[in-house]
């Protein structure tokens, strides 16, 4: 029997099936499609007692803004987050695999997970695909060796450092750690800063927008700050709203009433033998 | 010329109290000429579970029939229906699998979850979810879509007024979009019943 007719679920892994038939409609003229990118500012810094990331929420297909909420801070341990910008689909699932792997070795070793595990796992991942998997993070996280702060490049390198910042609004938001960081900063100093850089990254930068959001990781704690600020609140909505005196024409009305669903009864009648 | 208008599409879900709405349009061209004015773009999963699919019409089926058949899997082995959120997990991950020779299908994903919580999502067409608690949008005519749901769109609205509204935004778009049109196709759907309604549009 041909492989070909059987669809069984594969393995995991990419799958390059259908790679020769889009080369040959980019030939004849059709160009691919953009993909959705997070433009993005996201920012990390170490304080006194452990590390907070930042982030915008605005994700981008082209020049529209696509999602005016969107999560750039992902889960990847529940000590270890991280931040990614770039091509949405990537950061997502490029975090989520190593957050499953992680959760592997968490059992596998009965250990909390430790940062450089995710960023070995994140850096060899993203070298092996020579930079095609479009993903620059920035990974934080408190594990027993301490707190830790590591930036990841779509390319596999990474640089380890006490403030970092990423993406099209990274200029903006260094400005102001560059101006303000300092070493030992208290958690309210920190959330503050990381805010302010977040917010010129919003304000400065067309890629990013939105709300800020922040994620505080101390040792043995997590904090996560959704929409901590929210400079950009619409304001031009009509309370009247929209009413429609005339109505749109049907031309055919279909009803299917749904199936209520089967109701057991505790104690019925038992089968006769 | 992009891939994604050689055949033309507009899809729409809005979310309303304790219901959902999604809304297609329902023309079928080849680049400027139009082949069909019946052409169907959104598939029901389960009861309550819906999936529109723009963008290149035979990725568009042959991705309905890949779902349709791990759909079909999970039923026998789970002995229930897929939750929305898992659906579009699933979605995601197929898409994703071809990172790198993609389908050109953006799927909008629309359904009640538990205890009839209304779920709505959308992707690119490798596979980013953007979950969104008011509406989502796809095809050649989202531009003009964003902005009609922007402007018409209001929190918990019971059926009736979901479907004037959903209705209305997306004829208003596609009316500016010469790739989509010739009517609409809507669904609206509550905890009892679905309702399928045919729009009279512009058919040009």
């Amino acid at each position: 029997m041909s492989k070909a007719a059987i669809e069984v679920p594969p393995k995991g892994g990419f799958s390059f099936d259908l790679c020769r038939r889009n080369e040959m409609l980019v030939k004849k003229g059709l160009n691919a499609p953009s993909f959705l990118k997070t433009g993005t500012t996201i920012v990390g810094l170490v304080f006194q007692d452990g590390v907070i990331l930042g982030a915008d929420t605005r994700a981008t297909e082209g020049p529209i803004v696509a999602d005016k909420n969107c999560e750039k801070i992902h889960y990847i341990a529940p000590n270890i987050y991280c931040c990614g910008a770039g091509t949405a689909a990537d950061t997502e699932a490029v975090t989520d695999m190593v957050s499953s792997q992680l959760t592997l070795h968490r059992h596998h070793t009965g250990r909390e997970s430790r940062v450089v595990t995710a960023l070995t796992l994140l850096k060899s991942h993203l070298f092996s695909y020579q930079g095609y998997v479009s993903a620059a993070l920035v990974l934080g996280g408190v594990d027993f060796t301490g707190p830790h702060l590591h930036t990841i490049y779509p390319h596999g390198s990474t640089d380890t450092l006490p403030f970092a910042t990423m993406g099209s609004g990274s200029l903006a938001a260094m400005a102001v750690f560059e101006s303000k960081y300092r070493e030992g900063l208290t958690r309210d100093e920190g959330v503050q800063l990381v805010a302010e850089a977040i917010s010129s990254g919003i304000f400065n930068d067309l890629g990013s927008g939105s709300n800020v959001d922040i994620c505080v990781l101390t040792k043995g704690h997590k904090e996560y700050l959704r929409n901590h600020l929210q400079p950009n609140p619409r304001t031009y909505i009509s309370e009247k709203g929209y009413s429609f005196s005339k109505k749109t024409e049907v031309l055919l009305t279909k009803i299917t009433p749904l199936r209520d669903s089967v109701h057991i009864i505790e104690g019925g009648d038992e089968m006769e033998e | 010329m992009s891939i994604f208008e050689y055949n033309g599409s507009a899809l729409v879900a809005m979310v309303g109290k304790n219901c959902f709405a999604i809304a297609s349009d329902r023309r079928l061209g080849v680049q400027l000429q139009t082949i069909a004015t019946d052409f169907q773009r959104i598939y029901r999963i389960h009861d309550k579970l819906f999936i529109g699919l723009s963008g290149l019409a035979t990725d568009a089926q042959t991705l309905y029939q890949r779902l349709v058949f791990r759909h079909k899997l999970y039923q026998l082995r789970e002995e229930r229906d897929m939750k929305p959120e898992t659906f579009a997990s699933l979605v995601s991950a197929i898409l994703y699998e071809k990172r790198f020779g993609p389908y050109f299908c953006q799927p909008v994903i629309a359904g009640l979850g538990e205890e009839d919580k209304p779920f709505i999502c959308t992707m690119d067409s490798i596979g980013a979810k953007e979950l969104a608690k008011d509406f989502v949008v796809a095809g050649t005519a989202s531009e003009s879509l964003y902005g009609a749901c922007e402007a018409m769109f209001k929190p918990d609205m019971e059926a009736e007024e979901l479907f004037e509204t959903i209705s209305q935004a997306l004829l208003s778009s596609v009316d500016r979009d010469c790739l989509s049109g010739w009517g609409g196709h809507v669904y609206v759907v509550t905890p009892t019943e679905v309702k399928e309604r045919i729009l009279k549009g512009r058919m040009d």
